[in-house]
């Protein structure tokens, strides 16, 4: 126990004191405040410079009726021209911005012509906006009460409310809030996973080549230097992780208005803290008794790297196919099998919790097959730091890496 | 194998190697070898390169297992108590480059279960002893390679193992520090401590080892203590220093004649004493005069040519 603590400390020193792990751990933060800084610098330019400035907008009235609502929609103000050629002659003397025909058949065809002499990807939601308005005003003038020609505006304004098994409003209602948070643990997992690692296999592949790992397995098991390295790095991981909590947290304070707005809304039911640190600790364990494993058979660093890719991407594939699949079908056994795949089980378990509501029983037995997972990782992993940390230069074929693993 | 000493060492020994084998896919790396090692012997491990030298090391380390056979570090079977009782010197070394020389001393020594205190005063007065205090800050990938091995030496003895394991010591030595890691040896052997020196380069150690196994392919070809080996396997020659004029001598059968010495092989029923008392009867000046036994390098491919 006291060397897994002394292996524990070196790495975590040794790790938390790398200039790649320092950068690593300030630049998410710089990154976020340069972001506010630039936003922030753009909206009062925006503020300064556009405020008091009213875009003109021709158009020529060729079926007559469209006569009335020519102000007020914002920065937009419309002007009715009688002939196209004295439109044109105002656009390119820059008195309006642009102008717009509605042909005599517009009711038959709701084709509308537009001219403008700046170059763009397509059309300025405003002016989208504005034009659609004036002719909405326009056609349904007289028709109906201007209550009506309000509400058709905007006609579709949805509360939702779920409702639990005994008909009152469930206390998790779900929705985009209750998303967002458990896949923040999923990415934190994921990249406590690929940082961490990644400082597992940097670490292995030194200490195989600069020799130094004969001493260390000539001074403690196999099992003491794993241990004692996965809780060592995990923990490191976890310092970063915080910090990056921690400051993105302060950022968001600083940030405008609207983004701390969005996080207030979120909801944090208990059930999805607990379920989140248990699957973000569990999964890390995995994960780093099995990349140990690999950067066991690997013969260095870089190959250590590439082989971990292999285990990354089946982690962060419930992802893609929850967003594709699962929130269509939330309770397909698609997501039950995901759930209790090890491999796969940590991120399931985070993009299903937003989803829909996970069975106890699926839960039960995916933290048991998780915890299997990281025994038997720990065994298998123990038994390729026997057979192959001695081994130096090339790295084994897999059919010898079975081989050797066997006899072990 | 030959076996030279029947008596192997009794009372607690420092090591005790039972029939153990070793096979990696194919190839049997080690068959079938047993030897024991006494507390306060220096004891060599010889054979060429390939012969299954480090393997056995690793064996008795716990860091692979045999297939077969048994292993006892003073008196305990192989564990984590075992290690910490053992120093190992690998063949194949390093130090961790980013660590400072004191650093690293102290990462292995707290390895070993030694306190950081106890660590840290040991290590200084290891590198007080040979002369590296001066660079305990610095990091280790400054040190030139001499300096390095006698860091990892260090750290090797820091905790004060009973049994020492020594793999190819003196590779990348200087002669000043040659000497002193050999020195260093007799003081551990002074104090009561095993030290096993494993090499393939056999006339190094000779002057060394009370007692030694060889191995070739994983075999033991010889085993027991140096000096009877070497009169075992002793020519009946004379190696012969002078100044004058050397006649024939009654007895001699042939002469390796070399300026200002000579070899003379004897007959069957001449003894070197005999042939000492007719020299001086000559009236030359000998200046140096003894029975020559062949070093360890001879002995060995004289063993495996017979065995073959």
């Amino acid at each position: 126990m006291n060397k897994i603590l002394t292996i524990f400390k070196h790495e975590f020193i040794t790790t938390i004191t790398r200039k790649g792990f320092i950068i690593g751990a300030i630049i998410f933060p710089l990154i976020g405040l340069a972001a506010i800084g630039i936003y922030q610098l753009a909206q009062s330019a925006g503020d300064s410079g556009d405020e008091a400035e009213i875009s003109k907008i021709g158009y020529i009235d060729s079926p007559g009726s469209f006569q009335e609502y020519t102000g007020d929609y914002g920065l937009i103000e419309l002007m009715p021209y009688a002939e196209p050629t004295d439109a044109t002659e105002a656009l390119l003397d820059g008195d309006i911005k642009e102008y717009f025909i509605i042909p005599s058949d517009y009711l038959e065809t709701g084709l509308v012509i537009r001219f403008h002499t700046e170059k763009e990807l397509e059309m300025s939601g405003d002016t989208y906006g504005a034009i659609r308005n004036f002719l909405e005003q326009n056609l349904l003038k007289g028709q109906t009460s201007q209550e009506v020609i309000d509400r058709v505006k905007n006609p579709l304004n949805v509360q939702n409310i779920r409702l639990d098994e005994t008909g009152a409003p469930a206390t998790d209602q779900g929705g985009f809030g209750a998303f967002v948070l458990p896949m923040i643990f999923g990415f934190l997992l994921i990249s406590t996973i690929a940082s961490s690692s990644g400082y597992l296999l940097q670490g292995l592949g030194e200490e195989k080549e600069n020799r130094v790992m004969e001493i260390l397995l000539s001074s403690v098991s196999t099992r003491q230097l794993l241990v004692g390295k996965v809780l060592g790095l995990g923990t490191a991981g976890l310092v970063q992780m915080v910090f990056w909590l921690l400051s993105s947290l302060l950022i968001v304070r600083l940030g405008s208005s609207t983004v701390g707005g969005f996080f207030e809304t979120i909801q944090v039911p208990d059930n999805v803290i607990l379920l989140g640190i248990v699957y973000y600790i569990l999964g890390y364990f995995f994960f780093a008794v099995i990349m140990a494993g690999l950067g066991a058979i690997a013969a260095t660093a870089k190959e250590g790297t590439q082989l971990s890719v292999i285990l990354i991407l089946p982690a962060i594939l419930p992802f893609y196919i929850g967003i594709i699949f699962l929130r269509d079908h939330p309770d397909h056994v698609i997501g039950t099998i995901l759930t209790l795949f090890p491999v796969t089980a940590p991120m399931s378990i985070f993009v299903r919790m937003g989803l829909s509501e996970i069975s106890a029983w699926e839960i039960a037995v995916s933290i048991i097959l998780l915890i299997a997972g990281i025994i038997g990782g720990l065994w298998l992993a123990a038994k390729a730091f026997r057979a192959f940390l001695l081994m130096y230069g090339k790295a084994p074929r897999l059919g010898e890496i079975f081989r050797i693993l066997w006899r072990a | 194998m030959k076996t030279e000493t029947m008596s192997t060492p009794t009372g607690t020994l420092s090591l005790e190697v039972a029939g153990i084998s070793k096979r990696f896919a194919t190839a049997t790396v080690v068959d079938n070898v047993s030897f024991s090692v006494a507390p306060g012997e220096i004891f060599g491990l010889i054979g060429p390169n390939g012969a299954g030298k480090t393997t056995i090391i690793r064996m008795i380390m716990d860091i692979i297992q045999p297939d077969s056979g048994t292993i006892k570090v003073l008196g305990d079977s192989l564990g984590e108590k075992t290690k910490d009782r053992i120093g190992y010197l690998p063949e194949e070394r390093g130090l961790y480059k980013k660590l400072s020389v004191i650093q690293s001393i102290e990462y292995i020594a707290s390895l070993k279960g030694i306190p950081q205190q106890t660590a840290l005063e040991r290590a200084r007065q290891l590198l007080q002893r040979v002369d590296l205090l001066p660079h305990q800050n610095k990091k280790t990938e400054e040190l030139s390679r001499g300096m390095s091995q006698l860091v990892q030496f260090m750290i090797t003895i820091i905790h004060e193992p009973e049994l020492i394991i020594l793999d190819e010591p003196f590779a990348n030595l200087d002669p000043v520090n040659t000497e002193l890691l050999k020195e260093i040896i007799f003081e551990l052997k002074a104090g009561g401590k095993s030290v096993i020196l494993s090499t393939h380069r056999m006339n190094e150690i000779e002057e060394l080892c009370d007692r030694v196994f060889m191995i070739n392919k994983g075999q033991g070809v010889l085993y027991g203590e140096l000096a009877e080996i070497k009169s075992h396997y002793r020519r009946n020659s004379v190696f012969l220093e002078y100044e004058g004029e050397l006649a024939e001598l009654p007895g001699v059968t042939r002469r390796n004649d070399r300026p200002g010495s000579t070899e003379l092989v004897l007959d069957e029923g001449t003894t070197p004493q005999i042939i000492l008392e007719k020299l001086l009867e000559t009236g030359i000046t000998v200046n140096r005069y003894e029975v020559s036994t062949p070093p360890l390098n001879d002995i060995f491919l004289q063993v495996v040519g017979e065995e073959e």
